[in-house]
């Protein structure tokens, strides 16, 4: 599903004395089958714009297309249910969300509130259980006996049994430890790969945007700074700095290296392709491997 | 929910913003009192020029105020309509059906009943949007004092009042979260029947109790791990002051009083 952002403006409490705005004349698009990260400071309205997309806010100003659907500041919530079966969201710490009696009731809950049986529900379940990296021994136990990090993934598998044809996620690794992080990452990458998730992504992870991401929105201030490939966003060195966003480690490495003369070809943002073309650089060092 | 103003705090700096809250707290509740010892229209204009007064010097828009009674309007109006209704024979009677009356009687007392409300309602939504909640917390504990005499143990009263004010906006914001969380999983709130509505509720309960008794927990081991004892003696952070401004507003309002009371019918 392609979602397309128009001129799209927000202000918590509008209308009040306590009217704050959160982000202004945002415009961008994210093709079907796409792959978006959002990066940008805490406060800088990216938690903000992602809840746009299903309309859990809608916007003061502007319009939001979600494939057919259409979100204008006048569109009623009766009208919403079919958009948001179609767009899964991955909270910051959805463990949260938890309340079910047992895990395998937990993740059916999603798709029965969208009409699915509850056979099949429970089906999918089991199912989703297997694909977050549980096994199905997990599906008569309470939620709330299981460790943080299994938490978050029945808590993720409960949105995924809704199938959803976009997955938005805000933060999904934080507070994980770094092989639970990759698994998670590895798990998004192919859900996008295999079945074509639309995939928005907010992280604080600049690695994460380097390996996964095919385009990048930068927002400061509930401004939209820019939105292009992670390439184009990182191998400017002055942009970078004066937006004060992070850059990879690889790439930051790679910059390092440049300033002692090496030359590239283009920035390597990820540890693989700083790899490759050190290789090429030095054809010497790639032997010793092998 | 965003609408409902009463109970919520509006940063402004105005004279009625840095009353002591004591001294708020005390007028309040004398103005409470004094709302119901009224009789005469003229006792009730008084009342009205002195609420309205108190409004304007707290810089808050009359606007805000009138807003904010929305939710309050059915309540009222409920009131209002019971009084006119089934109050007791006396004057002219313009209506009359089996128990119900519309006397004469009956409609100065909706209308009393109406303006009384109407200050009551006004008067404590300024104390709240005027008075931040850990103040009202203190100035309360602080009125409380006398009542170590009889071993009521008001310190400990007061810390937790303060900590169920201060977990109000945190509890707030993770209901919010977790309302968004189980609408994106495709839960109506507020939507079908009585008993839907009621079950629909369950997924926002039972993660919102599970967070706040995790935070109890987490809090009472931090507030351990840094000596706290409920038995000792606690110095205070926010000191308060009586000052010059809280003496003046108490001479105005007693002379309001003390004018209401004169054109009170005895």
């Amino acid at each position: 599903m392609a979602i397309t952002f128009e001129h799209v403006g927000y202000t918590y409490q509008a209308g009040t004395p306590m009217a704050t705005p959160a982000l202004s004349d945002i415009s961008f698009t994210v093709p079907d089958h796409g792959y978006l990260a959002i990066i940008g400071h805490t406060g800088s309205g990216k938690s903000t714009l992602i809840q746009q997309i299903n309309a859990l806010l809608k916007p003061t100003t502007g319009k939001i297309t979600v494939d057919d659907f259409t979100i204008t500041p006048q569109t009623t919530n009766a009208d919403l249910k079919p958009l948001r079966r179609h767009v899964g969201m991955v909270f910051q710490f959805p463990e949260s969300q938890l309340f079910e009696e047992t895990i395998q009731r937990d993740i059916a809950f999603g798709p029965q509130n969208f009409g699915v049986s509850e056979e099949e529900a429970n089906q999918r379940a089991l199912d989703m259980l297997k694909t977050v990296g549980l096994d199905e021994s997990f599906a008569d136990r309470s939620p709330f006996e299981l460790s943080g990090g299994q938490m978050r993934r029945v808590a993720i598998a409960g949105v995924l049994a809704m199938q959803p044809k976009v997955l938005i996620l805000d933060e999904p690794t934080a507070g994980l430890d770094p092989q639970g992080r990759q698994e998670m990452m590895t798990l998004f990458n192919r859900l996008h790969q295999e079945q074509g998730l639309t995939i928005i992504l907010v992280t604080h992870q600049m690695e994460d945007v380097a390996a996964y991401a095919d385009e990048v929105a930068v927002m400061q201030a509930g401004k939209l700074l820019t939105c292009a490939t992670p390439q184009e966003v990182f191998s400017d060195p002055t942009w970078v700095q004066n937006s004060d966003i992070d850059v990879p480690r690889a790439a930051k490495f790679a910059q390092r290296l440049g300033k002692r003369g090496v030359k590239w070809d283009q920035l390597p943002l990820t540890a693989d392709q700083l790899a490759d073309q050190l290789v090429q650089h030095w054809p010497g060092m790639g032997g010793q491997h092998e | 929910m965003s609408n409902f103003i009463f109970g919520r705090y509006l940063p402004l700096n105005s004279i009625v913003h840095r009353l002591d809250p004591r001294s708020k707290l005390l007028l309040s509740f004398c103005y409470l009192i004094v709302v119901f010892l009224a009789n005469s229209w003229l006792s009730y204009a008084i009342l009205i020029g002195f609420t309205l007064a108190a409004i304007l010097s707290s810089k808050i828009s009359l606007g805000f105020f009138l807003k904010g009674l929305r939710p309050m309007l059915w309540l009222i109006a409920f009131t209002v309509v019971v009084q006119l209704l089934f109050s007791p024979a006396g004057g002219h009677v313009y209506f009359h059906w089996t128990i119900l009356n519309i006397t004469q009687a009956g409609l100065v007392n909706s209308g009393v009943i109406f303006i009384r409300f109407l200050l009551i309602i006004m008067m404590s939504t300024l104390l709240t949007l005027s008075t931040q909640p850990l103040d009202i917390a203190t100035g309360l504990s602080s009125l409380m004092k006398p009542l170590r005499w009889v071993r009521i143990p008001v310190d400990t009263l007061a810390m937790m009042l303060a900590i169920a004010l201060r977990f109000v906006p945190t509890l707030m914001d993770e209901a919010t979260k977790i309302m968004n969380a189980q609408r994106a999983r495709g839960v109506d709130f507020g939507e079908g029947g009585l008993i839907k509505q009621a079950k629909s509720f369950i997924p926002l309960m039972v993660p919102l109790f599970m967070s706040a008794f995790n935070r109890a927990e987490d809090l009472s081991t931090a507030m351990e791990a840094r000596g706290y004892r409920d038995s000792e003696h606690r110095s205070q952070y926010r000191i308060l002051t009586w000052q010059r401004r809280d003496t003046m507003t108490w001479i105005v309002f007693l002379m309001v009083v003390a004018t209401m009371l004169a054109t009170r019918r005895w």
